[in-house]
């Protein structure tokens, strides 16, 4: 067996390793939404609606283990477990991949895609060490077997040297930061989904209280009139997502909370697409002669780049911020998968080295 | 979310810019200088630099949905001539030159105009702040996003400077920059204020990265203005002088002149190229030059992809590369009527390349000729008559050639590309049976050109380099603008920026002799850190005096701040 053939090995030991971290964040999930439908009507009858506060994860009432209510244990163990374990193979595979190329490996769409799910994995480990949240678990170890599966079927080719034009430290720099950047972004994606339903959850628990509760603090009003004036048309997805069967959104933190977490991964995959952009100029001043051409490619990234400086602004734009602002950040995501896939197989531009 | 506002604190450190939005003007007193003002608060509100944002995204998508000209003329001339109702309308809009496009251009001028009017009177603001001092303690803390009381048995003012003492204290890696700048306050009564802030250099950090945006767009302009670029092809063994005769195509800024060309020459030495022998891809591409700048001594130098070379003032990429069959044309009368190298454009990894060779200058009234056809670098016969190439590699060239005579149209005044030949007026020479001639010369070989029109001559393979010259002046303005923006981000993304006002009043009926402490804490967007730190500070504050590091963590709290 060569050393690329292993490599491939491992890449597909991640791939199992992180479907059963995946079935583990899906149990501990279903395992949380299932004591929460129970709960539900209990908490209704003792009129003890889960009050609004600055950390309304922790503000469920109730005698049972505070922190953790319906949570699997087990599932999380074999979870956090396997998400290592899947790490640690996938690293090996990406070093064994460098050294079957003999060069760093960042150079086509499939070690771009094993690259990123790295990242995004290692992310969601660094995020999560000291709580799991399982939706977002679910969510991005979802996005990666998707990605890994992908990789090693439609974009997989043989380790090898690559053309003259890549053979520059660029390589490492520009696409290095790009992968981090995708990588972080994906996980920031997950928590602003969360952020979503989360709010829309503790909006319909919160409008009784608006009217009863004093009506001085400007957070409360501007946030319920926001709602009245957008309540048509979300009003059955506000029912869905308020109804039981969603009801394990009661144990994921607040939508405050989630937004910071979003805002500041998005801030930091922020920074290093700027740098990613910023590399990409001067490289392409380099290899091809000048700094900006409006490729496909560079279109892509500077259209990214501009809707995710657009989420920025929204965060500090009254009436803009919070689930509004998550919008952009769909929107941004969306642009940054379409760079990579859509810009890579379909369109033609000077970017084409993914070699699929 | 809205971030919190809590009284008499609309300064940079609030968003500042929305309140003209929020209250309709009445319009019959505008007047033409309301309007403008009016128009000009709109321009600069964070809505409207919000929506042009988006708008910019999304007009730059059209120019990867269309071909554009500055990428592709020809694509563009397809496109139009396929879609003869649409394409034409595209056209008019602008939607073939989406980049230089009216409405693009609106939309950015736009944004600029708008940053611009909201990042100066915040840099006015800003360089106040960082002149005055700290903003006076509000009388109330209840509403601040971060609190904290307690009390000390020493006297309010004392204990005001031993809270400054705290503040004042640098980083525990930098311990001799303060982290806050603070401000002692007596508020009568033996009440005794202390305000302090942090993270100018968040405010200032952003301020850089806008005002950079501006900086960039400007050298881009410049750049645009002042540059020149030109494509030449230059084959082994011969010259290019820096002139603008010698270029193969030529684009200049307004405001550059082509006779201020350095007039350097260059000479292709020797070409060396290296491909996967395998995957024939390419691996390695290195041109051999000489290089003369105007009097100096020649000096040896090397091109490659990724290392372009500094030439007067300009640099030198190699862009492509081919072979330049070396042709000699006897017309019937025995002249030479063409001789030399004619580039041959790669069609595929294998180098199979395609040209043309035109000869107008035949003797007598002989009809003009035109040679169409392919070069395989290794020609492999695959069928009767039939050859491919199968590498990238010189090891058996192989020319395959077809043959047109008549009128080659050259003098026609239209301009025309020597890659393709206009048969309007040529005929194709076929043979006694009616099939169309072909011409299979290999290096060294004399072969007849049908009907009589002369002998062709396949003299050698020597390679060409593709090369193109740019000249930008702004460059090095265009690379630490940007560098200057991301700093500029960078910091203002992640330095925090705090206020904490700590309040040291006498103690009441049941405090008496004791100092009672309230403190307020206020951050720039979410900030975590921010009651940990009010803890922190808060903590050391009312510490006995001891030399011990009072600046001993709060376990629960500090724990908030990650999530
Ligand atoms: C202004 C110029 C450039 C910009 C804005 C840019 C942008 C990007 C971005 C955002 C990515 C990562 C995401 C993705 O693949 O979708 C990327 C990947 C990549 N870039 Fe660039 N780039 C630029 C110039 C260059 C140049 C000059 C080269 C090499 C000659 C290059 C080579 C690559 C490679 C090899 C990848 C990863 C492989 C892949 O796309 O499958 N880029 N670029």
């Amino acid at each position: 067996m060569t050393t690329g053939d292993l490599s491939t090995l491992l890449v597909w030991g991640a791939a199992t390793a992180f479907t059963v971290a995946l079935i583990a964040f899906s149990t501990d999930l279903a395992r949380i939404a299932e004591r929460a439908q129970r709960r539900v009507p209990e908490l209704a009858t003792a009129g003890a609606a889960p009050a609004r506060g600055a950390r309304p994860a922790t503000a469920v009432s109730g005698s049972e283990e505070q922190s953790a209510p319906g949570r699997s244990v087990r599932a999380e163990g074999i979870a956090r477990s396997t998400t290592l374990l899947g790490l640690l193979m996938l690293f090996a595979g990406i070093v064994l991949r460098g050294i079957a190329a003999g060069r760093w490996p960042t150079a086509n769409m499939y070690e771009f895609t094993i690259v990123g799910v790295f990242v995004a994995v290692l992310v969601l480990t660094v995020v999560q060490r000291r709580r799991i949240i399982a939706f977002v678990g679910v969510l991005v170890m979802g996005m990666a077997v998707l990605a890994l599966v992908l990789a090693l079927n439609a974009f997989f080719i043989q380790a090898d040297q690559v053309q003259p034009a890549l053979q520059s430290y660029w390589l490492i720099i520009h696409v290095g930061v790009a992968i981090t950047a995708t990588g972080i972004f994906t996980v920031a994606f997950a928590a602003s989904v969360l952020q979503v339903l989360k709010s829309y959850r503790e909006e319909a628990a919160d409008a009784p209280a608006v009217s009863v509760g004093p009506s001085g603090e400007p957070v409360a009003a501007s946030a319920s009139s926001a709602a009245t004036s957008s309540a048509r048309r979300s009003d059955r997805f506000r029912r869905v997502v308020s109804g039981r069967r969603f009801g394990w959104l009661e144990q994921v933190p607040g939508s405050r909370e989630l937004e910071a977490m979003s805002f500041r991964l998005n801030a930091i995959a922020f920074v290093l697409w700027t740098l990613t952009l910023i590399g990409g100029a001067i490289w392409a001043e380099h290899a091809w002669g000048r700094y900006w051409g409006w490729d496909p490619k560079e279109v892509g990234t500077f259209v990214a780049w501009v809707v995710y400086a657009a989420y920025l602004h929204a965060r500090t734009t009254r009436g803009w911020s919070g689930r509004r602002a998550a919008y952009f950040v769909f929107v941004g995501y969306a642009v940054v998968l379409a760079n990579f896939t859509v810009v890579n197989l379909v369109v033609t531009g000077k970017h084409s080295y993914s070699g699929v | 979310m809205t971030v919190h506002r809590p009284e008499g604190l609309s300064d940079v450190f609030m968003e500042p810019t929305e309140a003209p939005t929020s209250t309709p003007p009445t319009l019959p007193t505008l007047g033409l200088v309301g309007w403008l003002r009016w128009a000009w608060r709109q321009l600069t509100s964070m809505r409207v630099a919000l929506l042009l944002l988006m708008l910019l995204a999304v007009a730059a998508v059209p120019g990867t949905v269309w071909p554009q000209r500055a990428q592709d003329t020809a694509k563009v001339a397809t496109y139009i001539s396929d879609h003869p109702t649409t394409g034409p309308w595209l056209d008019r809009l602008g939607f073939f030159d989406v980049y230089s496009s009216v409405w693009f251009s609106a939309i950015y001028l736009l944004l600029f105009v708008s940053l611009v009017g909201c990042i100066l009177p915040r840099t006015k603001v800003h360089l106040a702040g960082v002149r005055g001092r700290p903003p006076r303690a509000p009388r109330r803390f209840a509403r601040f996003p971060a609190q904290g009381s307690g009390s000390v048995a020493v006297s309010p003012a004392q204990a005001a400077e031993d809270s400054v003492a705290v503040l004042r204290r640098g980083w525990r890696w930098l311990p001799f920059v303060p982290t806050y700048r603070v401000d002692t306050r007596d508020e009568g009564g033996g009440t005794w204020s202390v305000s302090a802030e942090r993270g100018y250099l968040r405010e200032t950090g952003n301020l850089v990265f806008h005002l950079a945006l501006v900086g960039l767009l400007i050298s881009v302009a410049t750049g645009q203005v002042l540059h020149y670029r030109g494509q030449a092809i230059v084959v082994q063994g011969r010259g290019f002088a820096n002139a603008q005769v010698d270029y193969d195509t030529f684009e200049q800024g307004t405001a550059y002149s082509p006779s201020s060309l350095v007039p350097f020459t260059l000479r292709l030495d020797e070409f060396e190229s290296r491909f996967d022998p395998e995957t024939l891809q390419s691996r390695d591409f290195t041109a051999h030059v000489t290089l003369t700048n105007p009097g100096e001594e020649p000096t040896e130098e090397t091109i490659k992809v990724n290392h372009p070379l500094d030439a007067g003032g300009a640099k030198v990429y190699l862009q492509g590369n081919g072979y330049a069959p070396d042709l000699t044309v006897h017309d019937a009368a025995g002249q030479i009527a063409f001789s030399g190298p004619t580039p041959f454009l790669p069609q595929d990894e294998v180098y199979t390349s395609r040209g043309v060779l035109k000869v107008p200058d035949v003797s007598g009234d002989q009809e003009q000729i035109g040679i169409v056809g392919y070069l395989l670098p290794t020609a492999q016969e695959v069928g009767e008559d039939l050859y491919r190439s199968i590498d990238p590699q010189p090891t058996d060239p192989l020319l395959v050639l077809s043959v047109w005579s008549g009128n080659l149209g050259l003098d026609t005044g239209v301009p025309q590309n020597v890659y393709e030949l206009d048969e309007a007026r040529m005929t194709q020479a076929i043979d006694a049976d009616g099939t169309t001639v072909t011409l299979y010369v290999r290096p060294g070989e004399t072969v007849d050109l049908p009907d009589g029109l002369g002998t062709l001559t396949f003299n050698g393979l020597p390679r060409y380099v593709a090369l193109d010259l740019r000249h930008d002046p702004a460059l090095p303005f265009v690379l630490v603008f940007a560098l200057l923006a991301f700093a500029g981000l960078a910091t203002s993304l992640f330095a925090p920026r705090r206020r904490l006002w700590l309040r040291f009043a006498p103690g009441g009926a049941e405090d008496t002799g004791r100092t009672v402490v309230t403190a307020a804490g206020l951050a720039r967007g979410d900030d975590v850190g921010l009651q940990p730190e009010l803890d922190r500070v808060l903590a050391a504050t009312l510490a006995p005096t001891d030399d011990g590091p009072p600046a001993a963590p709060r376990g629960p709290t500090s724990g908030e701040s990650t999530p």
